[in-house]
């Protein structure tokens, strides 16, 4: 069977560290930190009263004017992978109807999307009129709702809220017609659409696919979830910079945040009759499933998450002495960091020992689905860099920890670079990346 | 990314389903056969006061009647739940062990996959309103965050609120299977688990597994998911007649039913399933998928879309219109799906549109929303192996301007070798999926 190789051509992301892959990578290059006291509303109340929020924006000022009135169907998830998706795609130099719709470039059935959305929360102070008129008591009855609580909700609420709706209003913008999914795994998600996205492209179904992940968890309902399942931090919160830290071995949990990554994904040889500056190579794909005791931590010992790792080395063809960067998940949950570092060590043997780890969530915080995707495009930028920033609030290895976490900032030729996942549930994947130079093809 | 050098075929070897017509698959075909209807007045919450109060929901379902040892199982949301039990079904009938940490089936846990088309689980309502309630200051017209904050925090729980998030019933289903291939969940609304299929089937053609667990399982049956329809205006209103309301085609059609369920198929490389002795129910030949790219709200008035993703997988599968003896339509009961969907039939198969039956199941299953396109999909299976179409019942009005084959309120012998199953999205994704006897 012949398939396409598949390279990365346009990078987009919005993130606590700013809303342009620039932005980001400068914030991560000098170590800086995008977790504070949540602006959003007042966090009064939580366990915890931070996340990584991404600047103010407005979102009119990112989408076409003909897509102007359609911002009010958008919840916060489809305005952060909308913006990404418009640098994603002007950086391309691929023009899509969203760029000018009178020097279209693409052919839309040809252009794909693929996307990992979280569960959305929908929005309480919207829903609380309803809600409030529908009670009795201090009770809340369903009778009531039924006959006057619903008919004050706007009668295209649910559309904001539709996981698959990030994907729908970058196609609509962008004019996407081929094929179109989104990809519901959490923290897994980015690196599970961007791996089907690949296949489209290498199977011929597309020669352009937007991929990537775009997620808030900055709601209140989101945040408390995170502390029922204990993955939320408590400590170090009047230091919020230095309160996520994966890996260390002060560290007690998770800061969650918001943003969105999305990728160009273009098959080679359509990149290169157009002369599309080529950033890297998708070279492969690996994806298992944790199967632990419990659903809400990865298995003690990472096995699924090895099983990813190995076969994404394996689909890439590199052994684990090639990978010249893995950007883990880290979280700071002590126990998933434990079992991620256990599962690493398995996957890359010896190699452990030199194969320099960069964790970011210590300054990006977790993200959702949009944290693999915000990955992706730190892995990318560093191997066209050259260049592998500092960790940050990384002191003391956690015990059992054997990773290589570099604690300062080096050039490094990064030929190979693997980003890896894995969410509740037990989902994981990893992929891996190769740099990619003009006139000798993926070096 | 490593390519096979030869071709992967997929096959067929397993099905089962958990639906609003019956509990395992030869209940749910007997009811389709006999024109049944699954559809009743809305058991799940009081919707007596909704502008739509009647649904089409799973009855007397029981994990315990499909599973040994249900502890893993016991907090899952409803999908889930369905998820868990059609899966042990298909599972059973494909000669796959379930529960066992050493399988004997011939199959490496790493080479089995699970791809499902999965919806969210139901919020825990008293709590969720609750915490509004307790942080709502009327008089200022302000959530009074502190207080909210203070009342989730005591009134969540910790396992519930983990069970909705959509990927959990790819979870369970690995902990049933021990499955460790490639698996994620997609949630493209009501065209969800046909992706879900034809993804899988990419997963094995391109060998990336042998074996993928595969199909939907959704249950949007709770207070804001009939909220969010009915306030779309999607929903039948017809609460006179709840058995008539799903009336695909019809003039009078006046939105769809919603219903609930779970249809997973085992889906595995042709030589697996030889080398494995399994019974083979069809092969997967064609997968296609498009998007509208219009409206959020609305389908593109040409069906542009459907009619992409139908020669998509036409074209996949080294098919042409000649070839398709059925057509399961999506054909939802609404306005604006039945007209277009209609339309985008007829410009792909042009004068031979009224020579194919194309019927609606959903006329008697309902709408299971994510878990519509595989549970349609085993009713194409089934038409396959029995040489029977389903029919589509309430089709006491036909709308003058809808004139295909729709197969009208009787089940149909005849010979059916080629199967389309279609599927299109709120929000404009398209699947395709062709089916052919082996």
């Amino acid at each position: 069977m012949e398939s396409a190789r598949v390279v990365v051509t346009g990078l987009g992301a919005v993130s606590p560290l700013g809303l342009s892959v620039e932005q980001m990578w400068a914030g991560l290059c000098e170590g800086r930190c995008g977790i504070a006291r949540i602006k959003a509303f007042d966090p009064a109340g939580l366990p915890c009263e931070l996340a990584g929020e991404v600047p103010e924006y407005r979102i009119q000022d990112y989408v076409p004017k003909t897509h102007r009135k359609a911002t009010k169907l958008m919840c916060r998830d489809i305005e952060l992978a909308v913006i990404a998706a418009r640098e994603a795609v002007a950086g391309s130099g691929l023009v899509t109807k969203g760029i000018d719709p009178e020097h279209v470039t693409v052919e839309p059935t040809r252009v794909g999307i693929n996307v990992g959305a979280g569960m959305i929360s929908c929005d309480m102070v919207e829903l609380a009129p309803a809600v409030a008129a529908s009670a009795a008591d201090g009770r809340f009855d369903i009778r009531t709702w039924g006959k006057q609580g619903l008919e004050l909700i706007t009668p295209l609420w649910l559309l904001k809220y539709l996981p698959n709706m990030l994907a729908c209003h970058i196609g609509i913008i962008h004019d996407i017609q081929g094929p179109s999914n989104t990809i519901t795994c959490a923290e897994a998600a980015a690196h599970l659409a961007i791996g089907e996205a690949a296949q489209v492209v290498a199977r011929g179904d597309a020669d352009v696919v937007l991929t990537g992940a775009g997620e808030t968890k900055i709601d209140p309902l989101l945040l408390i979830r995170q502390h029922l399942l204990h993955r939320a931090t408590t400590a170090r919160t009047d230091k919020p910079d230095t309160a996520c830290r994966p890996f260390d071995a002060d560290a007690q949990g998770s800061v969650f945040g918001e943003g969105a990554g999305i990728i160009v994904l273009e098959n080679l040889e359509h990149a290169r009759r157009r002369g599309a500056r080529i950033l890297a190579e998708l070279v492969g794909i690996g994806q298992s499933h944790s199967i632990g005791p419990v659903y809400e931590r990865l298995e003690l010992d990472g096995k699924g998450l090895q099983i990813a790792i190995e076969n994404a080395m394996e689909d890439a063809g590199v052994g684990p002495e090639e990978l010249d960067l893995v950007i883990p998940h880290g979280t700071g949950v002590p126990r998933d960091d434990l079992a991620e570092a256990t599962a690493i060590a398995a996957a890359l043997g010896p190699a452990v020992r030199k194969v320099p780890v960069w964790p970011t969530k210590s300054m990006l915080s977790t993200t959702g689905a949009a944290s693999g995707a915000l990955d992706v495009v730190a892995a990318v930028r560093a191997m066209a860099q050259g260049i592998i920033p500092a960790a940050r609030n990384f002191t003391r290895p956690a015990e059992g920890c054997r990773l290589n976490i570099a604690t300062e900032s080096r050039a490094a030729g990064i030929r190979h670079a693997m980003c890896c996942s894995y969410t509740h549930g037990g989902q994981t994947a990893a992929l891996v990346f190769r740099r990619f130079d003009e006139g000798g093809g993926t070096t | 990314m490593k390519t096979p050098k030869t071709r992967e075929r997929v096959v067929i070897t397993g099905m089962g389903i958990v639906c609003p017509l019956g509990n395992s698959v030869e209940a749910m075909w007997q009811a389709i056969l006999a024109g049944r209807s699954g559809v009743g007045r809305t058991t799940i919450f009081d919707a007596s006061t909704f502008p739509t109060t009647f649904d089409a929901e799973v009855k007397g379902y029981n994990l315990a009647d499909s599973v040994s040892d249900c502890r893993r199982h016991t907090a899952c949301n409803r999908g889930a739940g369905f998820a868990v039990g059609a899966a042990a079904q298909a599972c059973r009938q494909a000669g796959i062990d379930i529960q066992t940490t050493e399988p004997r089936d011939g199959i490496q846990r790493a080479r089995m996959g699970i791809y499902l088309g999965a919806g969210e689980g139901s919020l825990d309502y008293d709590a969720f309103f609750g915490c509004i309630i307790a942080g709502w200051n009327a008089q200022e017209q302000r959530m009074a965050w502190d207080r909210l904050n203070a009342s989730a925090a005591k009134h969540l729980n910790a396992a519930h609120e983990l069970e909705q998030e959509p990927n959990m019933a790819v979870a369970h289903i690995a902990a049933l299977t021990g499955a460790r291939g490639p698996a994620r969940s997609c949630l493209t609304a009501c065209a969800a688990s046909t992706q879900a299929v034809g993804e899988a089937m990419m997963m094995i053609r391109w060998g990336r597994a042998d074996v993928v667990i595969a199909g939907g399982a959704h249950s949007m049956i709770h207070p804001l998911g009939i909220t969010g329809f009915n306030r779309l205006t999607a929903l039948s209103t017809r609460n006179d007649s709840p058995q008539t309301a799903s009336r695909p085609f019809c003039v009078s059609r006046d939105g769809f039913v919603i219903g609930e369920g779970a249809a997973i198929v085992v889906l595995e490389s042709l030589s697996s399933a030889q080398r494995r002795g399994a019974g083979i129910l069809a092969e997967v030949v064609g997968y296609g998928a498009s998007s509208d790219a219009f409206r959020i709200t609305d389908m593109h008035e040409s069906g542009r879309g459907p009619v992409q993703a139908m020669r998509a997988a036409m074209a996949d599968a080294g098919l042409t219109t000649r070839d398709i003896d059925y057509i399961n339509a999506h054909g939802t009961s609404t306005q604006e799906n039945d007209s277009i969907e209609t339309l985008a039939i007829k410009t792909v198969f042009g004068e031979r549109a009224k020579q194919v039956p194309a019927s609606s199941v959903k006329s008697m299953l309902g709408h299971l929303i994510g878990a519509a396109g595989a549970a349609e999909l085993i009713t194409c299976i089934l038409a396959i192996r029995d040489n029977i179409v389903p029919p589509t019942i309430n089709l006491v009005d036909p709308d003058p301007k809808l004139d295909l084959d729709y197969v009208p309120n009787t089940a149909r012998r005849m010979p059916v070798n080629v199967v389309m199953n279609e599927s299109f999205g709120f929000g404009g994704q398209n699947n395709v999926v062709i089916l052919r006897r082996l």
